[in-house]
């Protein structure tokens, strides 16, 4: 009785009236233009203001817009190359900072890793267009790949990081005595242990890859144009549904890459 | 997990290795928005083989700045300078000689006077693309002036301020300034770019948004009255339904531009290039491009083949007695003086 | 032992090699070069002169009017001074916004936390432009807002709310960019919160008032204090929220930066205004690092 008591008065105390009103309205803030703007993707009129009817009309027309296949197939090169490339310098630079123990290039390397996180993204994209400017360096996608790779790192680098962090390193130990040798004791325990991990780091690489707005802009040329590079062309031209049914795609593609990377992340909890 | 790993370094290389095989067939275009009509680019496709991607720019500024950053290799092929700033181009090194343009097959349709233009004597550099003006264009229904003066932009009334909209970037709305003050164009002196500049500001006050992109769809929403604009493209705005958009073709006179197509240094399909450029000065296909954007063009046999939309177009038909006033390429200190009046304006 | 020691520092050096490479050239490379031009003459049609110049910083408060002479130009102060307002004012809204809801997470079951948590996280790895975009639609003339109130007769068809290209719309648009990067610190100190202080609390103040002022708050202020950083921050270089709901006349610092890399073609202001922007960053950053270590000083004090 007592401590039942004592239990609805603790509920009452950590319950603020109105917060669940509040975050109710949140997640509405959150969402509703997300909503909205996929909504008007099935808008038959030609202007995205006005509603006319359920149309497919713009998602067809996407279909027979070469640009805009040129432009995915352009964000898919990108993405395919420099998350996996980001994805590999997390890995051993997460196996060396996490397993290496203290050594004297330690701090200076997690610094390395979080400074693409640290410099606003405006000036990343504009210190990198003077960089390959200066140098003359134009190979079309490749800059934009190795823009990108740049600051995919740290995000790739956080999943594996934890991966190896939560990691028993008794079993690497135990693994020892086994293999005796290193390399395999790395093939046959650590690296599979660690694959989860892995693929969570590439799959955060590649949405960041593949969502990357600023630095693109700033750093492609001809023939390199990105999704949203000419998302960004096409909503300086005007609103009109075709914006939204591109846009809708790409959130769409979005959140089905994080949510497999959820429930890939809540398996490695388990 | 080696033979996954492995596939997947395979198929990326196969797609550089793709990307490079293909690159033989390609043209990387760099044109205004808005101003490059698809059928065209279809039937250059079908005709020749070579698939051509479109990439756009807001501006003759935009595209200097794209051209400067490139480092002498910007990844496009060809793009689509205005006269005074093929000048500038070709002064700076940014575009490359393209061999015997006078001896492409079309080339003999150009109109006599616009063979060896000012700014490219030699036809070295350039081939013709489309011409126009620039002024300003607003909806008749919800505007009760008649555009018979600049300084209906520049200083609005009060039924439309707050309603204007002006081009992002400065060649031609400090031109058309200098019109409506009756200074001359590349002006160095410091009082009339100051005129010019007290201008802008006072209409600053009046401008929702400054944008040389989506015109006739703010127009069409009804989001601005009054636009800075080019004559063709407000024609095109009256095709789309903006029944009433009016192309003001003030007594101060309008800005004159001729555009050209150029090759970027650097550019790597110079063949393809070459064979875009023939192609676009066949009167059939100039006319095509006409009849898309809604400008004039220096091939006078186009005219059969332009549609009778074109032929009835009201908003491109220049007025008698007003002048219309090429841009010129300015020399440095006016340049100068240009950006810094307009980024006075910006902040 | 030794060999292997050293094996073992080769090792390390090996796997960190890639890591310093690419961001060191790719990185740390631009931003040097960007430190050079920053430092150089501009040239009027684009590019670079190679001269040493001080002009670029002293552009930043100087100016040399059009019959060149120099004059104190606070025009760019004045940018800078309404990125900084906007920045804060978005920092703010969104703690505003963003606190209740971190509490109410927080205080949920672990399976509806952990799905709360990751809807929220949604937003941030969705295209950042495309969600700006979306407001166009909301605020835009005769989007989502207007037509709500035509249709219940609080405004005629003619007229506008002109909600767009103002100061408030790319408020809008900041606070709903960055408002997860709000949400997740503050939620994260939260949950380590010793529930039995609250309940102990109770005993000691009466009203909840009290009780968000003396206990939640001081509790959670690391996450408060780390997610104001890593939203105060990207407000200040925003560039998609002025440039698409400002109407490119209300410039930010990170629209004026890329300004001058494709209209004005200034390329060393533009360095140097980034460097502002940089060192600005930095500060911030270090202010963090500080109130951190104190707050963890005091901590271990108790």
């Amino acid at each position: 009785m007592q401590t039942k008591n004592k239990k609805t008065k603790f509920r009452y105390v950590w319950n603020f009236p109105g917060f669940g009103g509040w975050t109710a309205i949140f997640f509405g803030f959150l969402y509703i233009p997300i909503f909205i703007l996929v909504c008007y993707s099935f808008n038959s009129s030609k202007f995205a203001m006005i509603w006319t009817g359920f149309s497919f009309r713009w998602y067809a027309k996407l279909f027979s817009n070469d640009d805009i296949q040129t432009a995915t197939i352009n964000s898919f090169i990108v993405a395919f190359a420099a998350a996996p490339l980001a994805t590999i310098i997390a890995t051993f630079s997460a196996l060396a900072l996490v397993r290496g123990g203290e050594f004297r290039f330690r701090e200076f390397s997690s610094g390395l890793i979080t400074l693409p996180l640290m410099v606003p993204e405006i000036v990343t994209a504009v210190a990198t267009l003077i960089f390959f400017a200066s140098l003359g360096i134009n190979l079309g996608l490749i800059n934009v790949i190795i823009a990108h790779t740049v600051f995919c790192i740290p995000f790739a680098f956080m999943p594996i990081k934890a991966a190896l962090e939560a990691m028993d390193p008794n079993l690497e130990l135990a693994a020892r005595d086994l293999y005796s040798d290193k390399t395999s004791t790395f093939k046959t325990i650590t690296l599979p242990l660690l694959t989860p991990g892995i693929l969570s780091g590439f799959m955060l690489a590649f949405v960041i890859s593949i969502d990357d707005f600023i630095i693109t802009l700033m750093v492609a040329g001809g023939g390199a144009t990105t999704l949203p590079v000419y998302i960004y062309s096409m909503v300086k031209m005007g609103v009109s549904p075709e914006v939204n049914a591109v846009s809708s795609l790409m959130l769409a593609f979005s959140i089905f890459i994080v949510t497999l990377y959820w429930f890939f992340n809540r398996k490695i909890k388990n | 997990m080696k033979g996954k790993l492995l596939k997947i370094l395979v198929s990326i290389s196969f797609l550089f290795f793709s990307t490079s095989v293909f690159a033989a067939g390609k043209l990387n275009l760099y044109n205004w928005a808005d101003y490059t009509p698809e059928d065209l680019i279809e039937k250059f496709e079908k005709e020749t083989g070579i698939s051509v991607t479109v990439d756009t720019y807001d501006s003759n500024e935009t595209l200097l700045a794209k051209l400067q950053a490139g480092g002498g290799s910007t990844g496009y092929d060809l793009a689509v300078p205005s006269q005074h700033f093929v000048e500038i181009m070709i002064k700076e090194g940014l575009i490359e000689k393209v061999d015997g343009i006078k001896d492409m097959p079309n080339y003999k349709y150009v109109a006599d006077q616009f063979q060896g233009p000012s700014f490219d004597p030699n036809q070295d550099y350039s081939t013709p693309w489309q011409m126009g003006s620039a002024s300003w264009a607003y909806r008749a229904d919800s505007y009760s002036g008649n555009g018979s003066s600049m300084m209906e932009f520049f200083k609005p009334s009060d039924e439309v301020c707050g309603k204007v909209a002006v081009f992002k970037s400065p060649e031609e709305v400090v031109n058309m300034a200098h019109l409506a003050l009756g200074s001359s164009f590349c002006s160095e002196d410091p009082n009339e770019m100051q005129a010019v500049m007290d201008l802008l500001i006072e209409q600053k006050k009046c401008v929702a948004v400054y944008s040389s992109e989506g015109i006739n769809e703010r127009l069409m929403s009804g989001e601005v009255i009054m636009h800075a604009h080019w004559d063709g493209y407000s024609q095109v705005g009256k095709w789309e339904g903006v029944d009433d958009l009016t192309y003001a073709y003030p007594k101060e006179g309008v800005v004159g531009w001729f555009d050209s197509l150029v090759m970027p240094k650097g550019a790597k399909n110079v063949e393809e290039a070459k064979a875009f450029m023939n192609f676009v000065m066949h009167p059939e296909n100039m006319a095509m491009l006409s009849n898309f954007a809604a400008y004039a063009n220096a091939i006078p046999e186009s005219a059969k083949y332009l549609s009778d939309d074109m032929k009835n177009a009201t908003n491109i038909q220049v007025p008698d007695g007003i002048p219309v006033k090429f841009g010129q390429a300015c020399n440095k200190e006016s340049q100068a003086l240009i950006d810094k009046v307009w980024t006075k304006l910006m902040q | 032992m030794n060999i292997q020691g050293e094996n073992k520092t080769q090792n390390r050096i090996l796997s960190l090699l890639p890591l310093w490479i690419v961001i060191g050239i790719f990185m740390i490379g631009p931003l040097l070069v960007m430190a050079v031009v920053s430092l150089m003459e501009s040239n009027v049609y684009g590019g670079v002169h190679f001269k040493f110049s001080l002009s670029g910083y002293r552009q930043i408060l100087f100016d040399t009017n059009l019959f060149d002479e120099i004059e104190f130009n606070p025009a760019y102060l004045i940018i800078i001074a309404r990125s900084f307002m906007l920045a804060l004012a978005a920092t703010f809204l969104s703690l505003l916004i963003g606190f209740p809801a971190a509490y109410f997470i927080s205080r949920q079951s672990d399976r509806v936390k952990n799905i709360l948590i990751f809807l929220v996280t949604i937003p941030f790895w969705t295209n950042l432009l495309i969600r700006t975009f979306a407001w166009i639609i909301i605020l835009g003339k005769g989007g989502v807002i207007e037509s709500s109130f035509n249709f219940f007769g609080l405004l005629d068809e003619e007229s506008s709310l002109n909600l767009m290209y103002t100061n408030s719309a790319i408020l809008i648009g900041l606070v709903y960019s960055y408002l997860p990067l709000m949400v997740l610190p503050i939620y994260a100190s939260m949950e380590k919160m010793d529930l039995r202080l609250l309940e102990a609390a109770t005993d000691l103040y009466s009203n909840r008032i009290e009780l968000i002022r003396k206990i939640i708050l001081p509790l959670s202020m690391p996450g408060i204090i780390g997610g104001s950083i890593l939203v105060f921050v990207p407000c200040l270089g925003a560039f998609i929220a002025p440039d698409l709901l400002g109407g490119g006349k209300k410039l930010l610092l990170g629209s004026l930066i890329q300004f001058q890399f494709s209209y004005a073609r200034n390329w060393p202001f533009g360095a140097a205004m980034a460097m502002f922007l940089l060192a600005l960053v930095i500060l911030v950053l270090i202010f963090n690092a500080r109130l951190n270590r104190k707050h963890r000083e005091y901590a271990n004090q108790k």
